[in-house]
């Protein structure tokens, strides 16, 4: 394949916006003011940031050169851009946390698994049937760069561990049968 | 061949009962406080009834069985960490004496490998032990066969009582409490289970496993070991819901051995139900291979044990 700054290439740019209306709109205008093609938007709704800003995922297509002016345009615009990069998630993992997940603050658990993994929370669930106080159990399903599974779970379980939560990791390696 | 037995737990007297039925002649077997010994041949039921009328097996001294006749010492005592005694001391006497040992203890070869190995290489006598990892499932002498070079890995689901628990916890819905009394009164789990669910037995079979696929010896203190007995409900539910489980698996990678509660599809080869276990071994050239069955019980431990004498000289 050749690498030509002409070639559309997919990238994925992740964004903390401020909780007001119109953030979101006026963050995805300078993608299409720069010739960016929008392939998804991945609202993370109900998952804050500790600051309180919205994390939300973009998948974009657009030539090395448009992508740099985006960034640029959305920096210049006041947007909170984490991450911007051509990474495309492809593997994806699900985990099972268990302990005290509501008094150890979930929502900060989730962001930290999202900032220090690079990893996408895609889906989660949480069960508590014995109520907040007791200990609870959390599926989450995230989204990782290819190969990265393994780093992963070992930045999940410093995070865990830090929190008194175990981890139910997934089984790697091996033949998937 | 003669066998001398020490140990009349379940899997001792499995062996003195089946002993006949593969052609090998029991001419001493001791439990911890007293011994039968008779070269001729031990009768069986004689020892079992006097075991269950009086709780011993004979009049003589457990060390009487030790220095008998036999051409093959069956080390079936309870697995000891640490030092592994008794069970280490038997098998030193029995390599000094230059008969062969076969244990379906775990302890002297998940706690002292090297120390085996060293006794096993100035006798005449050779040590096997199939019996000690998954009970009457082929492990090692898989191992054996293919050789230790071309395995790359090794996973499985080694212990029966834990896998019984979590697959009724997850089957009914039920807390990890209720189903233990359960296992409890169905005689799955022992009155301490401790060994069972919090993983201690899986990791002391990992370990063995490991010693014998390594070059660097290993002991319990160097697996990484997490049990199920912290395991609420709630996860094996969100775990149904996702079409996944949750077992309690044994690893063996070139990073080490790792015990511990594990995700894994519902209808992976993995997911054994009750007490079944299984065994993958990944392989250079093979993919990745599966041996099941039963991996513990009297009979079905014996039957191991009887695999290995079968393969002495």
């Amino acid at each position: 394949m050749s690498d030509s700054a002409e070639d559309v290439r997919a990238y994925t740019v992740r964004l903390e916006l401020v909780d007001r209306p119109g953030e979101l709109l006026r963050a995805l205008q300078p993608i299409s003011d720069n010739g960016g093609n929008l392939l998804s938007i991945f609202h993370e709704r109900g998952n804050l940031t500790p600051r309180g800003d919205i994390p939300v995922e973009v998948d974009l297509e657009a030539t090395p050169g448009q992508f740099d002016n985006i960034v640029d345009a959305l920096r210049d615009a006041g947007i909170n851009v984490i991450q911007a990069g051509a990474e495309q998630y492809s593997d994806e993992l699900t985990i099972v946390l268990v302990g005290h997940l509501v008094d150890t603050d979930l929502s900060d658990t989730l962001s930290q698994i999202q900032r220090s993994t690079g990893a996408s929370v895609r889906d989660f669930s949480l069960s508590a049937p014995e109520g907040e106080e007791k200990e609870s159990s959390a599926r989450l399903r995230l989204a990782t760069q290819k190969g990265q599974a393994r780093d992963v779970i070992s930045e999940v379980r410093a995070i865990a561990d830090e929190k008194e939560l175990r981890v139910v990791e997934p089984l790697l390696g091996g033949e998937a049968v | 061949m003669r066998v001398a037995v020490m140990g009349a737990g379940a899997v001792g007297t499995s062996v003195l009962e089946l002993a006949e039925e593969y052609g090998h002649t029991v001419t001493a077997m001791a439990d911890s406080s007293s011994a039968a010994v008779d070269a001729g041949g031990l009768d069986a039921e004689a020892v079992l009834d006097r075991k269950h009328q009086e709780g011993i097996v004979g009049s003589g001294d457990p060390e009487d069985a030790l220095d008998g006749e036999y051409d093959v010492l069956v080390e079936a005592t309870p697995t000891t960490l640490g030092d592994a005694e008794p069970g280490f001391g038997h098998l030193r006497e029995a390599l000094e004496r230059d008969r062969h040992v076969v244990l379906a203890n775990k302890g002297p070869v998940a706690e002292r490998y090297s120390d085996v190995r060293e006794l096993e290489a100035d006798s005449a006598g050779e040590v096997r032990f199939e019996a000690t990892v998954g009970g009457a499932i082929p492990v090692l002498s898989t191992i054996e066969s293919f050789g230790a070079a071309q395995i790359t890995a090794v996973r499985g689901v080694l212990n029966g009582t834990a896998n019984f628990i979590l697959t009724r916890m997850q089957n009914e819905g039920l807390s990890y409490e209720h189903v233990l009394a359960e296992a409890q009164d169905l005689g799955v789990a022992e009155a301490d289970p401790t060994f069972d669910v919090e993983g201690t037995d899986a990791a002391l079979k990992c370990v063995i496993v490991a010693n014998v696929l390594g070059d660097d010896e290993m002991t319990l203190a160097d697996a990484t070991v997490q049990g199920i007995h912290e395991l609420p409900a709630s996860a094996l539910d969100l775990a149904d819901d996702d079409g996944q489980t949750i077992r309690l698996v044994g690893e063996i990678t070139a990073d080490g051995v790792r015990v511990g509660p594990r995700l894994i599809a519902d209808n992976s080869a993995l997911a054994v139900s009750g007490t079944q276990n299984i065994v993958q071994f990944d392989t250079t050239y093979a993919g990745s291979l599966y041996n099941s069955g039963r991996g513990a019980g009297g009979p079905e431990t014996a039957t191991a044990v009887f695999a290995d004498i079968g393969h002495l000289d």
